[in-house]
């Protein structure tokens, strides 16, 4: 197996990883952000909103994320041209991140639905006896206990996310996968490189799940 | 921008034979079925060895079987599907090669490929499970095993599988949904199933809102009854006095 011709596509590698860890970057943010607040809608007494979020999770759960990246991709220049009145292009970057959010979403909605409900009630019934309002107590005292008890599994299906962004090769972006793939087609090695790729993911995604094996056991109660 | 809604679209002519959409979505559907259904075969057998192997005393067993997880779980889907479409075949013996590249359809070269990759790729996942539900039962059913004279084999077959695969069937389930969602990759190597069907359909009729519609209702429509037919086994299998759902 020759090796030599990796080193010219280096930089090109790198770029391609950079651009596979900003998506995953601003797809954990916002796929965290958006699924915490389905899972409260998911817990509130408004019946309505309640059964939308709910909806919304098993939607999303049921169908496949390369559906999703795929739909997303046709989809989103339509409807963001149907509210501006004015065709525009948003890229295949935007609406990969998006399709990323959305439907992690409805997996984090989950777990952060699992650690509220692992909080006691007492936490809550306190909060409110020193006269926090809702979102107070949520804010200060229920979401920051339950953050810490369910980081490990937000950070394992981070780890599964960080292997599902590779699935953007199907609208053509150049990530890591693609850039390798690409890289290998040119030199005409693309055993070699693609051997590379899975590597290369492998040894981040092995490193950092066993790291959260370790927190997980730091953080036991 | 203008967009022409015409929900009817499934059943036009498609301009091939007398075929018209509507056909094509069902074709899909039959290839993501297969694969689904075929893959999880091997998940399910291969899975079960390797869940019993990371069980057994012999640490060496044990961790060839953990190494082997490991593998599978930390190496994207899509990394696998290129390495086991476009790779393993060229380290195939001269004979096999020839077959798989050229007396066998494309079509059924990409089949197999992604039934390999999928099968194996879900049997490290299910071997997690199995592991899980055999640690989950008390240490006793071992030792009562092995106080009635059954050797390790017989225990593992008569005490200690047949409650561990009751006790999994709820994380078994979400295994066996993801078969289905994940055969999806099978459209990235052109594979005709219901993904690249749904593509094709909206390029060719640029309806493209109706397409990926009418592709998410099957999917969705697929998972819930498998989820409701799944939930049916697990009533009917379940340990009379576990605290699962419908335990006696």
């Amino acid at each position: 197996m020759d090796l030599s011709n990796i080193v010219p596509a280096l930089p090109g590698l790198v770029e391609g990883m950079i651009l596979t860890l900003e998506l995953l970057f601003f797809a954990v943010l916002g796929g965290v952000a958006l699924g915490t607040l389905l899972a409260l809608a998911r817990m509130s007494s408004n019946p309505v909103l309640s059964k939308l979020a709910g909806f919304y999770v098993n939607y999303f759960r049921s169908i496949p994320l390369l559906l999703v990246i795929t739909w997303f991709y046709f989809m989103v220049p339509f409807i963001i041209g149907w509210i501006t009145g004015r065709p525009t292009p948003i890229g295949a970057f935007t609406s990969c991140l998006i399709a990323f959010m959305m439907f992690e979403a409805a997996y984090y909605c989950e777990i952060v639905r699992a650690g509220i409900q692992s909080i006691s009630k007492g936490q809550a019934n306190a909060a409110y006896a020193l006269g926090m309002t809702y979102s107070q107590a949520m804010r200060l005292i229920i979401l920051p206990q339950a953050f810490r008890k369910m980081m490990p599994l937000l950070l394992m299906q981070s780890i599964i996310l960080f292997q599902d962004t590779s699935l953007v090769y199907a609208v053509g972006l150049m990530d890591f996968l693609n850039t390798a793939r690409s890289k290998g087609d040119i030199v005409g090695q693309p055993h070699e490189f693609l051997l590379l790729a899975g590597a290369v993911y492998f040894l981040i995604s092995f490193s950092a799940s066993m790291i959260v094996k370790r927190l997980q056991k730091k953080l036991a109660v | 921008m203008n967009y022409n809604w015409d929900w009817g679209v499934f059943f036009k002519p498609t301009g091939i034979g007398s075929e018209v959409y509507l056909d094509w979505f069902v074709s899909g559907l039959g290839w993501t079925l297969a694969l689904a259904l075929s893959a999880w075969i091997i998940a399910l057998i291969l899975g079960t060895v390797m869940g019993v192997a990371r069980t057994l005393p012999n640490r060496w067993i044990s961790g060839i079987a953990s190494a082997y997880v490991e593998l599978f779980r930390n190496i994207p889907l899509l990394v696998q599907l290129f390495i086991w479409y476009f790779l393993v075949p060229d380290f195939l013996p001269e004979s096999l090669q020839i077959w798989f590249k050229q007396d066998i359809k494309p079509s059924t070269s990409a089949f197999i490929s992604v039934v390999v990759c999928l099968g194996l790729f879900t049997s490290a996942r299910v071997c997690e499970q199995v592991r899980t539900g055999i640690q989950a039962l008390p240490k006793g059913q071992v030792n009562a095993g092995y106080a009635l004279g059954l050797n390790i084999a017989q225990t593992y077959r008569h005490v200690l599988l047949p409650q561990a695969f009751r006790i999994i069937i709820p994380p078994l389930t979400s295994e066996f949904l993801n078969v289905f969602k994940n055969s999806s990759v099978a459209s990235l190597i052109g594979l005709m199933e219901l993904l690249a069907q749904t593509k094709q359909t909206a390029e060719f009729t640029a309806n493209l809102f109706e397409a990926f519609t009418l592709a998410t209702i099957i999917y969705f429509t697929l998972n819930m009854s498998l989820m409701v037919f799944m939930r049916w086994v697990e009533k009917k299998t379940s340990v009379p006095g576990l605290m699962s759902l419908g335990g006696k």
